[in-house]
């Protein structure tokens, strides 16, 4: 019986959240006595070897061809439900990334079996059945369930589990895999890829946020946020509320909220933002939340760790400033 | 074109949710429903299509009495007719089974394009397009952000939106389901003679037996999630308001608080 971890790499850089998955599932093993797979897709893969070792994988699975270069979600669930049809692993662990979300559920309707998306927490019984923690209400609640099918399928949310430590001794057994990929039968076919010019992070996997909503009167002055969170450093990125971006500040993809991206950074900082209920549910659980709005009744206060009331035209780049001093001594 | 669109009738997002005192579910009592906002882009894409190519446009929405009027708010902004999957038989049902109840339906209608959100408000599942796809044997594109039909109707180009704000340009074959994110269009508001016209149009219902499927096959008996209780996160509590005569004065503290008190940056 295995475990097996649908890891996940772009442009030659891993996903944090795979590392985080191999970590559950050292702790899922040290319960059931299953061994780890890891399954890797893309083209020239064999760079990511020893890490995935090293942090736990037992086996690794590397999915390699050149039409697998760039993500589609007919090619790569086909890849992976394939294998696991050989191999037949009982539990597949994946990211709630924006790719697994798209790839997960089509995964799991390829091989008639249920998952259970965004997780927070996964745990394990005796009998290998898996007791998921997840959000529903855009975190309004919580539910554990179970999955009644004989493949369990679960995603976990990037962020919120720890990375245990690697083992630099430790090794995967590697199998290269050679998709049956027949191009004439594709459905789907990805014509190009318009990168984003902020060439940031994704909300959903970033450690800060620094966040603006209506008070940041245009688009022009995210360039604030945005200063900000460069001065914080490597995985930040900014966010908006929804009123910032029906007002046109912001693009949608950064919305932040129930109709937007549900995020879980270690800082959030809300500036202009006065907490509506749909915002506070996208990011409640962040793990410090700081508000910085000219309103002293504003309902974000009754949720941040740190409050400043005032201006946010003055305070953000003295903020900034501060921040990159402090940034320079290091 | 015969155009399908899939909506579901959910609690209006300014909803505070509370839970049942045996956590066996949510306090329906009180609440308002709407039309999921993600479906709402999937009714205004098909209505867009249809004026642009012709056809008809079908909402099929699964759940109780009360989801005939989120169809009749769909009919109202120009859907043409509508099928209610109701059944006290469905209740209950996961992802899984609630694709292959509509899978069952649409499967009787002539279809060239599946509509709907790219995740429900309320669940949060974000896997109905995924199995319905399976089951009508027909590719997906989700969080789309973009759509342009070719003129032979025979592909669509979708511009879904990928990690980081990266959109990724995609041409499918149709029939295909497209799963809609905000953006996709602006949603246009009902007209009053649009909404007296929606009170004529057609709501078919449709039950299990009209379906031809076995109970095993729907609610919680066919579904493959099991949720076995809900619970409130806890109430997250305020924190303190950093005072200060000057905004320097209160960045110095507030940065030292976040390095040394949260250790966070």
């Amino acid at each position: 019986m295995s475990i097996w971890v649908i890891a996940e790499q772009k442009d030659g850089k891993l996903k944090k959240v795979s590392l985080e998955l191999l970590s559950l599932s050292k702790k899922l093993k040290e319960k059931t006595n299953q061994d780890i797979g890891c399954v890797l897709l893309g083209d020239n893969l064999e760079s990511f070897t020893q890490t995935l070792g090293n942090y736990g994988a037992d086996k690794l699975f590397l999915i390699e061809d050149q039409a697998l270069q760039n993500y589609s979600n007919e090619v790569y669930s086909q890849a992976i439900a394939d294998l696991v049809k050989e191999h037949s692993p009982k539990i597949i662990l994946g990211g709630a990334t924006a790719q697994g979300k798209d790839l997960l559920p089509l995964v799991a309707a390829k091989l008639d079996a249920g998952l259970a998306i965004d997780c927070l927490d996964i745990e394990i019984d005796e009998n290998s059945k898996l007791i998921c923690t997840r959000p529903m209400y855009a975190g309004k609640v919580k539910v554990k369930c179970t999955l009644e099918s004989s493949i369990q399928i679960a995603s976990l949310r990037p962020n919120v589990l720890e990375v245990l430590p690697p083992d630099t001794s430790k090794q995967a057994e590697v199998v290269k895999v050679k998709p049956r990929i027949d191009p004439n039968s594709l459905k789907v076919k990805l014509l190009e890829v318009k990168k984003e010019a902020r060439g940031k992070i994704d909300l959903t996997e970033a450690d800060v946020i620094v966040s603006g909503g209506r008070a940041m009167k245009s688009a022009e002055n995210f360039k604030l946020l945005e200063d900000l969170a460069e001065a914080l450093g490597q995985a930040t990125t900014v966010g908006a509320s929804r009123a910032a971006v029906d007002s046109g500040f912001a693009p949608h993809d950064i919305q932040v909220g129930q109709t937007g991206k549900v995020v879980n950074p270690n800082l959030y900082i809300a500036c202009g933002i006065s907490g509506a209920i749909q915002h506070l549910a996208g990011m409640i659980t962040s793990k410090c939340i700081v508000a910085i709005n000219k309103d002293p009744e504003a309902p974000i206060f009754q949720k941040a760790d740190y409050g400043v009331v005032g201006d946010l035209y003055k305070i953000l780049p003295i903020l900034t400033d501060i921040v990159k001093k402090l940034k320079a001594q290091e | 074109m015969n155009i399908i669109i899939c909506i579901k009738q959910v609690p209006d997002t300014e909803t505070k949710i509370q839970i049942k005192p045996d956590s066996s579910g949510i306090v329906t009592e009180g609440i308002k429903y709407v039309v999921n906002p993600y479906d709402e882009y999937a009714v205004e894409e098909g209505v867009k299509i249809k004026e642009k190519f012709g056809g008809e446009v079908t909402v099929i929405s699964l759940g109780p009495e009360r989801a005939k009027e989120a169809i009749r708010t769909c009919l109202a902004v120009g859907a043409d007719k509508g099928i209610h999957l109701n059944d006290p038989a469905f209740e209950g049902s996961d992802s899984y089974a609630t694709a292959k109840i509509l899978a069952k339906a649409i499967s009787q209608i002539p279809f060239d394009i599946v509509l709907t959100g790219k995740q429900g408000v309320d669940f949060d599942n974000s896997q109905v397009f995924a199995y319905l796809s399976r089951f009508l044997d027909i590719p997906f594109v989700s969080v789309v952000v973009g759509l342009e039909l070719s003129s032979d109707l025979k592909s669509a180009t979708a511009k879904r939106e990928g990690e980081g704000g990266d959109k990724e340009i995609i041409q499918v074959q149709l029939p295909a389901i497209i799963a809609a994110q905000k953006d996709l269009n602006q949603p246009r508001y009902a007209s009053l003679p649009g909404i007296m016209k929606a009170k004529k149009k057609e709501i078919k219902n449709l039950s299990l037996s009209d379906l031809g499927l076995s109970p095993d096959e729907v609610g919680l008996k066919g579904s493959r999630v099991k949720i076995e209780n809900y619970s409130q996160p806890p109430e997250r509590k305020a924190g303190r308001i950093i005072e200060g005569e000057e905004p320097a004065e209160v960045c110095e503290k507030l940065v030292k608080l976040l390095r040394e008190e949260a250790k966070i940056i």
